[in-house]
């Protein structure tokens, strides 16, 4: 990131209006998508999958499990990728970290309080440096929705800024809860913030609340990071987490990417999905093509 | 020794002033004796095309003032007619009308007046509409001036023709230049001076005075006329009327079949005619539980 | 930064071809004209063919109407108008919306040949033209019975017989938009469609005729230009409504002058699209692309000339260019096509003549890197920077995807510029601060402005221009009065 990049007033964002961006929305799901184009977006989505669990009740047992899903996500079929990452708590890293060992799968990992981001400054830099010291590539933070909310941007920017610090050489990964921040003018507003404050990738949702993800969301961060790209020449991911988990909505976000950013972030190094069953609904339809009959769920591995 | 009266010279009104013809013709109006009782101004295409500049000049001020501004200065005009009622019966009078008749002509010339007065700030609330479109937009749909009018007045009356004539147009927040009778032209000379007395801003109406015959092309192949109203019953001039409207899209509207001493004259539709819908779409924004919309 | 910021569009992932099907939709060889409820041979005994514009191939023959088929036309819209006009409101009402419904039920293939015989998009088609087509029959259908309601104080009467013609752009759509209401207000109808796009209003011949509508209530011929002035000149015709250039519009106008016939004219436009600094700018951007780029360009109310706030051009036209890079220009009968085939030869080389004219203007020109289909007529998307006022490709209406761009300063120069047109028909405004929004809308001279949206349609709302833009409404409440004496 260039050094002489002017950090803008975050008061007088852009502004977006909802009913343009849901129409524009719309264009995006009317895309038909066949064949050749579909066989490659799927196999596009399996490697773009941050495979996740994020319970109270994880256990190294489901952790490692997960994992080898992650890596081997359907024999049967040859050719298949692995998925991006596997996104878990701090305290599942180490096993994580172990059980991808020469897999290429990456480990991600939440951190500062997830979901709710409401602690100390000080406990969110050591859940932070936890995770990265346990192995973890990249971190998934959460801004404090509260700060934001009140206006105290400030406040939201200097806590990306430390964590990204703490983060060293990981990727970090900045969590909104776009579904307690009301309006689209918000979201624009806060990616600017996050972008500026040195995220590598920004993201929608914890996945604890609903709504998590929507195109609409997704469209508004991602036509914020092309105008930060612009602006400062620095690619930033984008991660929409939470109720994407059929392939054709996948697909669309896809084109969403495709249209809005092109080609360069058709990839796992900028673009993710937050998702646990994803997976599975990706690998039937892929099943599907290559026999030409619908599957059943029980023929696909559910960890 | 009696003392010599004082004649009045009748002259048009353009822009709020009072000139004489550009084109310094007149023809003499005689009473039923055969006595010239005036020289009345013989206008050219030349006073029209002045008082065309003067009507676009004065259209969007008139038009975008409050219409309940609006009603107070018809309201006005009103007034100032009252005060004027001999003055218009005498000149009825001298042009061959009965006194009763000539009564009943202005008294319902001040009543028309009243009438559109009040229409002013409520024909609005008639024609527009709020429209529940089927996508997320707020659609609302609003009366709008047309602009300049011009307008072939009654021939038959010398007052109640111009009022009728004049009122909804201008109600509407148009302005106009409106041909007044050729044979009964006095009145409308001194209807001039009560809107030039009524707070009405100068170029709002225009009255010329002259013959059909020689304006009607020009009132209607003026590019910048949006509409014409015709009163009277010549079908030639009609056709051509419709002919030159074609150069530049304007409105015509012919009023001939309605019996202009009757109430059927007055209504808010005369007003609707010389106004354009406008339609204006806005997004509304849906963030919450349940959808908003109208 | 030294590294060259340039995004990359179909790069990586080109989508295959998914062409609707077309194998469900029946097209005869030969359409003769439906007059008094039947399809009946052309008194000229001619017939002339129409064209696929994709592909050049031509898809069918439409029976050429000459004056005595007009004659024969009316005179079956004469004799149906009393019985038909004197049915209650409620039984006319329920005809209509049996035709709505028919229409939905047979979309997709109304659909079909709209693409095929027009060459817009099957997405627009399918999305836009068919549902609003049914759609306008619906929401007249319920007036047909309320029709004092709409008009306070008056008994609204219908005229008689109405002309109705109609132009290639939307040829469904503007059927529907004609004889919804024509209906509804108790007349009868002879409409003619466009020359070049006959094929849909002859499918709704076959629609009504299966629909039980009284024989002779609507008839539909076929012809160009001299059947058109047939209908107009035609004595017994009660009514015109036209929608079209501004050229025929005046010469109707004209022509039919020393007649009692009442006229509503729905003519060009050179719409200004006006998007100030503060506007919700990549939303600005999409209805820049739906204001010139929807149907090809082919519309009346086009957002044709673009205005942006010179704060914001460069990032406007940014924007403007990456998302003109994404546009899919192609086969229209491919789900995935943006902007179709260009509706005849002849528009074409129009379109192209204008094109030229702003190059010698010295307009900076741009189109997108996309690939045109080697048969058919198509155009690319096409932008022109730096040009003024006096330039003749912002004067004049091209009817095609060329979108004239200039900047303006303050609110007072964008409105005097975008008034400065003899057309009024629709206008587009861009901005996040309400009290401006109807400041502008108010000072537009314009029939339809869209404020943050473009180039939205509806029955209930009310359309059409101010000026050369022409004269009554359609759509709506106001669209009724277009067919009725009050």
């Amino acid at each position: 990131m260039s050094t002489k990049t002017t950090i803008p007033d975050f008061r007088i964002t852009p502004t977006v209006d909802q009913v343009g961006v849901e129409e524009r929305v719309a264009r995006f799901t009317t895309r038909s998508i066949k064949k050749e184009s579909k066989m490659q977006g799927m196999k596009m989505i399996l490697s773009m999958i941050d495979l996740t669990t994020l319970e109270g009740k994880d256990t190294e047992g489901k952790v490692k499990q997960m994992c080898y899903k992650a890596a081997h996500l359907h024999d049967i079929i040859p050719g298949l990728p692995t998925v991006a990452a596997v996104c878990v708590y701090p305290s599942m890293v180490k096993t994580a970290k172990d059980a991808l060992i020469g897999t290429g799968v990456k480990v991600a990992s939440v951190s500062t309080a997830f979901p709710s981001g409401q602690s100390t400054h000080e406990i969110k830099i050591s859940d932070t440096k936890f995770a990265i010291a346990n192995g973890a590539d990249e971190i998934d933070m959460v801004i404090s929705r509260g700060e934001f909310l009140k206006g105290n941007y400030n406040f939201v920017f200097d806590e990306i800024a430390a964590i990204k610090q703490a983060c060293g050489k990981a990727r970090l990964k900045v969590i909104f809860e776009t579904g307690e921040l009301s309006t689209l003018d918000n979201i624009r507003k806060v990616s600017d913030i996050a972008m500026y404050a040195g995220a590598d990738f920004i993201k929608t949702s914890t996945g604890k609340i609903s709504p998590a993800a929507t195109m609409p969301v997704t469209l508004v961060m991602l036509e914020a990071i092309r105008d930060y790209y612009y602006a400062t020449g620095r690619m930033v991911g984008m991660k929409p987490a939470g109720g994407i988990s059929t392939s054709k909505l996948a697909l669309q976000y896809l084109i969403m990417v495709n249209e809005t950013l092109g080609a360069d972030w058709l990839s796992n190094e900028w673009f993710r999905f937050g998702a646990s069953s994803l997976a599975n609904d990706v690998l039937m339809q892929i099943a599907k093509q290559n026999t030409g009959v619908y599957q059943c769920s029980d023929y696909f591995s559910k960890d | 020794m009696a003392r010599i009266e004082i004649q009045k010279t009748y002259k048009i009104y353009i822009g709020g002033q009072f000139p004489r013809t550009e084109s310094g013709r007149y023809y003499p109006l005689k009473n039923k004796k055969g006595d010239v009782i005036a020289n009345i101004c013989l206008c050219s295409r030349k006073d029209f095309r002045n008082a065309e500049v003067a009507a676009r000049a004065a259209q969007s001020g008139w038009g975008s003032r409050a219409a309940f501004n609006r009603a107070q200065i018809l309201y006005r005009i009103a007034e100032m007619l009252e005060g004027r009622k001999e003055q218009f019966i005498s000149e009825l009078l001298l042009q061959g009308s009965t006194l009763a008749a000539a009564k009943k002509e202005v008294e319902i010339s001040i009543d028309r007046m009243v009438y559109y007065s009040g229409w002013c700030d409520k024909f609005q609330a008639i024609y527009s509409s709020v429209n529940p479109v089927a996508s997320s937009h707020f659609n609302f749909s609003v009366p709008e001036p047309t602009g300049v009018v011009a307008i072939i007045a009654d021939e038959t009356t010398s007052l109640l023709g111009l009022v009728t004539a004049i009122a909804p147009v201008i109600a509407g927040g148009n302005t106009c230049i409106v041909l007044a009778s050729e044979t009964k032209p006095l009145c409308a000379v001194t209807f001039a001076e009560v809107l030039n007395s009524s707070d009405l801003p100068g170029g709002v109406v225009n009255i010329l005075t002259g013959t059909a015959a020689e304006l009607h092309e020009h009132f209607s192949n003026h590019m910048d006329v949006n509409t014409v109203i015709y009163y009277r019953n010549n079908k030639a001039e009609i056709k051509t009327i419709k002919e030159n409207a074609s150069l530049n899209v304007k409105r015509v509207f012919v009023y001939n079949k309605i019996n202009i001493a009757t109430e059927k004259a007055e209504s808010p539709y005369f007003i609707f005619d010389t106004q354009e819908i406008k339609t204006t779409w806005h997004p509304i924004e849906n963030i919450g539980a349940s959808k908003a919309g109208y | 930064m030294s590294k060259e910021k340039k995004l990359k569009f179909n790069a990586a992932w080109e989508l295959d071809p998914a062409p609707e099907d077309s194998k469900h939709v029946s097209i005869k060889k030969q359409y003769d004209l439906f007059i008094n409820g039947e399809f009946v041979k052309p008194n000229s005994k001619k017939y002339f063919a129409t064209y696929n514009p994709a592909t050049d191939e031509k898809i069918s023959e439409v029976a050429d109407a000459d004056e005595k088929d007009v004659d024969k036309a009316v005179k079956a819209a004469r004799a149906a108008f009393g019985k038909w006009s004197k049915l209650s409101g409620k039984e006319r009402g329920k005809y209509i919306y049996r035709i709505a419904r028919l229409m939905q039920e047979r979309a997709r293939e109304f659909a079909v040949i709209e693409t095929m015989d027009g060459g817009k998009p099957i997405r627009e088609s399918r999305d836009i033209d068919v549902p609003l087509a049914a759609n306008h029959f619906f929401y007249y259908a319920g007036w047909a019975d309320k029709l004092e309601y709409a008009f306070p104080n008056r008994n609204p009467k219908p005229l008689g017989v109405a002309g109705q013609i109609i132009p290639w752009n939307f040829p469904l759509l503007m059927a529907a938009w004609k004889i919804a209401p024509a209906l509804a207000a108790g007349n009868t109808v002879v409409l003619k469609p466009a020359e070049t796009t006959p094929l849909t209003a002859l499918k709704l011949a076959e629609l009504i005729r299966d629909s039980g509508l009284p024989k002779g209530v609507v008839n539909i011929i076929t012809g160009a230009g001299k059947t058109g002035a047939a209908i107009v000149n035609h004595p017994d015709i009660n009514k015109i409504a036209f929608t079209g250039s501004t050229n025929v519009g005046k010469w109707i106008q004209k022509s039919i002058a020393g007649t009692d016939k009442k006229c509503t004219l729905e003519l060009g436009g050179k719409a200004a699209n006006i998007i100030f600094e503060d506007a919700p700018l990549d939303q600005a951007v999409e209805g820049i692309i739906n204001g010139i780029f929807f149907n090809q360009g082919h519309v009346c109310c086009a957002g044709s000339r673009l205005f942006v706030q010179e704060s914001v051009a460069d990032i406007v036209i940014r924007k403007l260019k990456d998302r003109m890079e994404t546009l899919k220009v192609g086969d229209p009968m491919d789900k995935n096509t943006d902007i179709g085939a260009i509706n005849s030869k002849q528009q074409l080389l129009k379109i192209q003549e204008y094109i030229e004219i702003g190059k010698n203007e010295g307009g900076e020109i741009y189109q997108p890197s996309c690939s045109l289909p080697k048969k058919g007529n198509f155009c690319k998307p096409t932008i022109f920077l730096n040009v003024s006022q006096s330039h003749r490709i912002v004067q004049e209406e091209i009817f095609g995807p060329v979108l004239a761009i200039q900047t303006f300063r303050t609110i007072e120069e964008v409105i005097e510029k975008a008034n400065n047109i003899p057309y009024g028909l629709s206008a587009g405004v861009w901005t996040d601060k309400g009290s401006k929004i109807f400041n502008l809308t108010s000072k537009l001279k314009a029939g339809v402005v869209w404020a943050n949206t473009y180039n939205k349609f509806d029955p209930t709302s009310p359309f059409g221009g101010y000026k050369e833009s022409g004269f009554g409404r359609e759509g709506g409440l106001h669209g009724l009065g277009a067919y009725l004496t009050i």
